[in-house]
């Protein structure tokens, strides 16, 4: 299979690291708060792809940003860095969890630079009396068991995020998101105004079993973009791209074929 | 050294078992387990504490701040300073509160505590804090601006007492066209400003060079002493001597006629204020932002949240003092000489402790302790290190 190439990029003066893969139409994933991980699991879909995965400012290998303070100055940000890019053909945008809000801020904004929007686990937006976890009262343990809907694959990633070198790159991922989400708790109270202006091809792909932002998010999301569609995946918590990798993929390239069929 | 009665004004009544079991009584433990006919007792129990303690010759009283949570009752301190200001007739009253960050409009503080200035005819002492991390879960602020909100609050506060109004403040998180706060404040040129912490090294190089009593919480008599010399040195560095007066240390002391007496009976509820109404997990006390990465590193490594301590445990570490008259001298003398102190905040009553054995431990205080402090200075080498 292929494989990243990682190159540092200058945006507004601030060094952020791109993962590449692939040769074809662009897809930029914008990851979520926990990018400690890795994102070799996307790699299926840089098949026939131009895959990018930017890390945003003040996560992982990228550099902080102290003028970024909100989700919408992540949203000036990418405007700069979709321009930095070159992009040859409109993107199809994936955005997972806080990555999911930034796209539906940005799609909210403008589409012009958009041939699809996947919103994967989104936050960004608050529906009424639906019980989520308080990842913020979670010790790192708690809070990974809470990212899935099948505790052995919470063990395989409690090992993994053991490792003493990644203790830097999480609190440093906890502290962005909590500079980001902390108040009002993950959403925008303003976004749901606008999210009526996607006028792009809308995927909403979200876990049966997500305990941090649950399905109900994605119906609600459905209600509030014009003619999107929402696939739930079974045995599937937070992490649809790390619990139900194949399903997963199949959702999302059975969406862009449809983009193609109707094309 | 001048003594101040701290109180923490525990809701005394609370279901230790149920706390116990919840893990917390902060935040998340349901204020179900307050019953307003015993809360309201308790306070006015407290209150008149704190009269005893101005009749008894402590120098101060003192109030603190925390908020939904069965450790303390004082959500809003200035409250319990109004009812204060003109009961205690003498002693200074001081808030070591007003957690400024989590106020969106933290000039009401520079109303307060200028309204309590002229209250008490200058008798107020005015505290600015952070608030610990439960607070940022309990008041909704993002501890990520925590620091900024700080110092701009603070800022604009001393601005507020000491610049004539109106004038704009304009900030990063506060902004306010027209500053123009009455009453202004009776000291000039404004309030002694008390800065408690933990023991942050940038607050205290910070409450150094702008010659503000640093008051350190709850910590043992050794790293109280390190704290302590920090201070000092950082004033050198700012280019004067700090003085013992610019030093308080936060302590519980219990006296009875024998020490095995005085443990005796002070156990339980020292037990119960230290490993169940203190009790919180790391996250709730050090959320994201709340420090810089290094600082949560290293109060991660030192897991200083769940470690059970019996009462021996904070005797021998120096976190308070407790046995016959003799012996509460003796150790007195000694973390005074230590550390370097010339202030004493002292929980008379602590955890459950009733009303009864407070006030005899009050009196006790009052009669074998204090009159052998009045004129005591620090002896000794972090004196000599001061100067």
């Amino acid at each position: 299979m292929t494989r990243f190439s990682k190159s540092d990029v200058t945006v507004d003066g601030v060094r952020v690291q791109v993962l590449e893969a692939g040769q074809g139409r662009p897809l930029v994933y914008f990851h979520g708060a926990g990018a400690g991980r890795g994102f070799d699991e996307l790699l299926p879909l840089a098949e026939g792809r131009h895959l990018i995965v930017p890390i945003h400012p003040g996560f992982g290998a990228s550099d902080d940003d102290p003028r970024i303070d909100t989700v919408l100055d992540y949203v000036v940000h990418y405007a700069a860095l979709f321009d930095l890019l070159k992009l040859e053909a409109p993107v199809d945008l994936v955005g997972h969890s806080l990555g999911g809000w930034i796209a539906a801020e940005l799609a909210a904004r403008n589409t012009s630079r958009l041939a699809s929007l996947t919103l994967v686990a989104a936050a960004g937006i608050h529906v009424k009396g639906i019980a989520q976890v308080d990842s913020f009262l979670q010790n790192d343990e708690q809070r990974v068991r809470a990212f899935f809907h099948d505790p052995k694959r919470a063990e395989e990633m409690l090992k993994h995020l053991a490792r003493p070198e990644l203790e830097d790159i999480n609190l440093k991922n906890r502290t962005t998101t909590a500079k980001l989400i902390w108040q009002p708790r993950g959403y925008d109270p303003h976004l749901h105004k606008w999210l009526h202006r996607i006028d792009v091809p809308t995927l909403l792909v979200w876990g049966d079993d997500d305990r941090l932002f649950p399905k109900d998010y994605a119906f609600a999301y459905q209600r509030l973009i014009p003619g999107s569609k929402v696939t739930i995946i079974p045995e599937c918590g937070h992490l649809p791209q790390a619990e139900q990798r194949q399903a997963f993929v199949a959702a999302l390239e059975g969406f862009f074929d449809t983009m193609k069929v109707a094309a | 050294m001048k003594f101040f009665n701290f109180h923490l004004m525990p809701y005394r009544h609370a279901d230790l078992d149920a706390i116990e079991k919840h893990g917390t009584a902060w935040v998340t433990y349901s204020n179900r387990d307050y019953d307003p006919e015993k809360g309201a007792e308790l306070y006015h129990e407290y209150l008149d504490q704190m009269e005893l303690a101005d009749r008894l010759g402590f120098d101060g009283v003192c109030l603190n701040e925390h908020h939904q949570t069965a450790y303390g009752m004082m959500p809003i301190p200035g409250v319990l300073a109004g009812a204060l200001a003109r009961s205690v007739k003498r002693a200074k009253l001081a808030i070591l509160g007003r957690a400024l960050p989590l106020l969106n409009n933290p000039l009401v503080v520079a109303e307060e505590y200028a309204m309590l200035d002229n209250l008490t005819r200058g008798r107020f002492i005015a505290g600015f804090v952070r608030g610990i991390g439960a607070e940022y879960h309990a008041m909704g602020i993002n501890p990520a601006h925590s620091q900024e909100r700080y110092a701009e609050a603070h800022d604009m506060i001393i601005r507020a007492w000491t610049e004539p109004g109106p004038f704009q403040y304009v900030g990063k998180h506060y902004h306010f066209n027209y500053v123009n706060t009455w009453p202004r404040p009776y000291q000039k040129p404004h309030p002694p400003i008390w800065i408690p912490s933990q023991g942050s090294s940038s607050t205290i190089r910070w409450a150094a060079q702008m010659k503000y009593t640093y008051a350190q919480t709850l910590a043992p008599i050794a790293v109280v002493a390190k704290f302590f010399q920090l201070y000092r040195d950082e004033a050198a560095k700012a280019g004067y001597a700090a003085s013992a007066d610019q030093l308080a240390w936060s302590n519980t002391i219990y006296v009875a006629e024998t020490d095995a007496q005085a443990i005796r009976e002070a156990k339980p509820h020292m037990e119960a204020l230290a490993n169940k109404l203190l009790k919180m997990s790391t996250e709730m006390l050090l959320p994201p932002g709340y420090s810089n990465i290094d600082s949560i590193k290293r109060i991660r490594a030192a897991k200083v949240t769940g470690k059970v301590q019996t009462c021996e445990d904070l005797i021998r570490a120096g976190v308070i003092i407790m046995g016959s008259p003799n012996t509460v001298r003796e150790k007195l003398a000694e973390y005074q000489d230590l550390a370097g102190f010339n202030t004493s905040l002292t929980k008379t009553q602590f955890g459950t402790l009733p009303d009864d054995m407070t006030r005899a431990n009050m009196q006790a205080i009052a009669q074998e302790i204090l009159p052998h402090f009045r004129d005591r200075l620090p002896q000794g080498k972090s004196q000599a290190a001061a100067e």
